[in-house]
This record gives C-alpha cells, structure tokens and sequence, in this order.
C-alpha cells in the first residue's frame, strides 16, 4: 500500500520571489492491487507527485510510504517507472534495454532471458525483440517502456502519461491492451493522464487535482471490473464519469489557461 | 542514384586530368613547373613496386598513430574530468574552444627548439592539434546526454559506474567519435606539413626535398602518394564512425 502524507512540493527557496508551490499538502493512499489515475490540468503537480512517489524527487512537505517504510530514494525492487517521453537507449535493441533494467536492479544474469522475453510476448513485441527503438512505431516504443518496467517485477507501476505522446486511435488500443494486461499482473499502478476518457476506462479511482497550486479535489470511483474491453468505452456508465469529471475539471482548467 | 552520383564524381576526376594533360602539351607551361601526367603516373609506379618511400612513410605513419593515440587519450580523459561540473564546463570550454582556435603550427618553432629535427616535434605538435576537437567533442557529447536517459536509468537503481559505462559514455561516443574524425585528420596534415618545414625524414620531408633537387616528376608522384594516403586514412576514419553511430538509423 502506498501513503501520501502531507506532501507539498515547491520549485525554488522559500521567500524568493519567483518560488514556484507546484503541490500543496497532498494525502491519499493507494490500495495494493489498486489502479489509481491522477488527472488535472497542466503545471498542477500531476507528475511531480509521481517523481516523490518513486523517490526520484524529494518533497518539500511530508513524506511518502511504501507498506510502511519511508522513501527516499528510487526503490528498483518495488517501483518501476513508465515515461512519457520515450527513454529506450537507442543504441540498444529492444531485447537489450529490457534486460538492462535487470542488470541495474540486480536479478542474476542467468533470468535477464527468459524474464525479457516474457515481459515483450506480454506487450506483444517479440517480433522486434532486435530491433533498435529508432526503427519502432511511437506506440511500439511505448509498449517496449512498458516490457522494460514489467520485466522489473516490481509491485508497483508509476506511469506518466504513457501515452500522451501519441495518436488518439494508438491510445485507444494501447489502452485496451492495458487494461486486459494490468487485470492479469495485479499490480498496483499510480497512472498521471490528461484524458479524461482514459482515466474512467483505465482507473478504478480517479483523483482530480486542483489547478497549481495542486491538492486533491475529489476522489471518484470508477467501480468497474477488469478487464476491460470495447464495449466498456462506448457504455453509458463511461460517459456519465467523464461528464462528472469534465464538469470537476473544467473550472480548473480555466484558471490555468487565459 | 547513387551510380549517377558516382559518375559525376569520377567525370569531374577524368576532366581534372584531362586538364592536366592538356595544360603540359609541348609549347604550353613549363614541365620543370608541371611534369605531364604521364611520367608522374610512371614514376609514381616505380616508386610502388621499388618501395623506396617506404622509410620515410613508416615515419609520418609512427608519428601520426603516436601523436593521435596520445592527443585523441588526453582529450578524452580532460574532456570526460571538464564535464563533471557544470561550473568546470563554464569556465574551461571557451578557454578550450579559444586554444583550438589558434593554429597550433605557431606552436612549432618552440617544439623544434624542445625536441629537435626528428619524429618527436612532430608527435609533439600532432598530438597538441588532435587533443582539441576530441576534448571540446567529449565536453559537448557529455553534456548533450538526454536527462531521460539518466532519469530512467537512476529510478531502476542504477549506480554511478553504471549511469556512466552504460548510458553515458554510449550517449556520447557519437559526437566523440566524430572529435576523433576531426583531430586524426587535421594531425596528420599537421604532421605532413611540419615535415615539409623543418624535417630530416618522412613524406613531407621526402617531397621538399625532391622539389629542391629539381625532380618536379617525382614529386608529384609522392604528392599523388601523400594524396591517396590521406583520403584512406579519411575513409578509413569515417567508417569508423559510421560504426559507432549505426543505431541512430
């Protein structure tokens, strides 16, 4: 289970002017198992939370748990990252930045290839096991990232708009995908979104933040088994949430953008 | 395609001879000042199957690969210890980039005085010329690295050797290599050149000095030697760097 207790982050000193208070005092919890999307308008702190979570950024108020015990550094054994840009190491092959991963969070090199080949068959790269990223579709780079984090084993998945780089029908089958994967691997996932769309379908919680500085301004609940198919995103249900989430967001939203 | 590239390349080859030949015809300029084509080639066959420049070849090549090993090191260790803090990279890369920019053969008249007429002022100057583009190169290729890269790599528990062997030092070997490029070629026309100033041995010393002995057609057939020399070691740098950078593709 992951806690956020109280955490606040700031850019810059305090008293200097141009101090920048991205996050105010933030707490929530994220269940084990649990799929949790973070939606919010633009510079709200979405994916400064994200960095605290995974300890890739230290907060400036309060503290994030992990079952209990306190981050404070990147933790590769429990929490691996899925990056909105694409960050493969483009002079190696798919195969070979999977396996880096294991290399650097230490799994003895006798698993890197049966652990890689399994996580690319689950995303459905194994063609391009040898292929080099530069030759991949940007959707492809994005299920490699994913093949990269899931060949990790970590509990947790923090991902950053893993999908915000790309075409909304790419999105739309990455996010099916997802979905049918997550509901086997029962991991628990913090997934930072500007869709609303892909929040409902994605999310069992969705947590809207305020427009920066960020704090949570509702929690809903999705409330809906996965996985999920087709037929979820074209239902109903679907369209009432987002519409709940939209009319959440939109004040929000005009107070970044004039 | 690239056939077509090929032949307008190779056209403008034959019309260079072409013009070469038609400029020393009987009656046109002088063949002490431009031997004709002909002789040269000649010449420049005897002087491959007689090997008599292979001394003074194995010379420049000796001072080229010692100056190039020992400049293209230095450059690298100083560029990767340059780049360790921003505040080093601020203050020492104009100084570095303001040093590049100064023909180092100034620098030659004091190395002949250091270490005389033989292979090691030329080393010496190689040496100082090929240190700069690959030290500036590392600093830029080091610095230019994706913060992504490190970003990533740190959140799966990378440790500093590791942030350095496997992610640093492959994102940056692109823009070193071609420092490498850069400082081997320009060290060897250094070197050639320095030979032809102040030399007891080596190909610019061998074609000074059959200018001097009145032997315009054997030194145009060492000139067609030195010329072929540096377009191999040219390609033969190229393609590896070309190897180097194949995944950017």
């Amino acid at each position: 289970m992951i806690r956020i207790e109280g955490v606040g982050h700031a850019f810059g000193e305090a008293g200097n002017p141009r101090r920048v208070v991205a996050l105010e005092s933030t707490t929530f919890e994220v269940a084990r198992g649990e799929l949790l999307c973070l939606i919010g308008p633009s510079g709200c702190g979405k994916s400064t939370l994200l960095n605290v979570i995974g300890g890739l950024a230290t907060p400036s108020t309060g503290r994030v748990t992990i079952d209990g015990q306190a981050v404070k550094g990147p933790s590769p054994q429990k929490v691996a990252f899925v990056f909105q840009d694409n960050t493969l190491f483009p002079w190696r092959t798919v195969i070979d930045n999977v396996k880096l991963g294991m290399v650097y969070q230490g799994v003895p090199k006798s698993e890197h290839d049966d652990r890689a080949r399994e996580s690319l068959q689950a995303v459905g790269l194994m063609e391009f096991a040898d292929h080099y990223p530069a030759q991949l579709s940007g959707g492809m780079k994005q299920r490699a990232q994913l093949a990269r984090a899931l060949g990790l084993r970590t509990e947790i998945l923090l991902m950053d708009e893993p999908f915000a780089a790309l075409d909304e029908q790419t999105r739309m089958v990455l996010g099916e995908d997802l979905s049918v994967l997550l509901a086997k691997t029962g991991k628990t996932i913090v997934f930072v979104t500007h869709s609303l769309v892909e929040a409902v379908f994605l999310a069992d919680r969705v947590a809207v933040l305020t427009a920066r500085p960020g704090k949570i301004k509702t929690i809903i609940n999705v409330d809906e088994g996965h996985p999920r198919k087709s037929d979820f995103m074209t239902s109903p249900k679907l369209g009432a949430l987002r519409n709940e989430l939209y009319e959440l967001l939109h004040d929000e939203i005009r107070k970044t953008v004039r | 395609m690239k056939l077509a590239q090929r032949l307008v390349q190779l056209g403008i080859l034959i019309a260079v001879l072409a013009a070469w030949y038609a400029l020393t015809l009987p009656g046109r300029v002088n063949p002490i000042l431009l031997p004709p084509p002909g002789p040269v080639f000649h010449d420049f066959g005897v002087l491959l199957t007689t090997r008599s420049i292979w001394p003074d070849l194995l010379v420049t090549i000796y001072e080229w690969v010692v100056a190039f090993a020992v400049g293209a090191a230095a450059g690298c260790i100083v560029g990767y210890l340059v780049s360790l803090t921003p505040y080093t990279v601020r203050v020492l890369d104009p100084l570095l980039a303001g040093f590049y920019s100064v023909p180092a053969i100034l620098l030659f008249p004091l190395y002949l005085l250091f270490f005389g007429l033989g292979p090691a002022s030329k080393i010496a100057i190689g040496m100082t010329i090929a240190f700069f583009p690959v030290a500036l190169n590392t600093i830029a290729g080091l610095g230019l690295v994706n913060r992504g890269y490190v970003t990533a790599a740190r959140s799966m528990g990378a440790s500093e050797l590791q942030l350095f062997s496997t992610v640093m030092l492959p994102a940056a070997l692109p823009v070193v290599l071609t420092g490498f490029r850069l400082g081997g070629i320009i060290a060897f026309m250094t070197i050639l050149g320095c030979e032809m100033i102040s030399s007891l041995s080596g190909l610019g010393h061998r074609i000074v000095e059959l200018g001097e002995n009145m032997e315009p057609t054997q030194m145009f057939a060492n000139i067609i030697f030195a010329v072929l020399l540096a377009v191999a070691i040219n390609v033969g740098v190229s393609f590896a760097e070309a190897r180097g950078q194949r995944w950017a593709r």
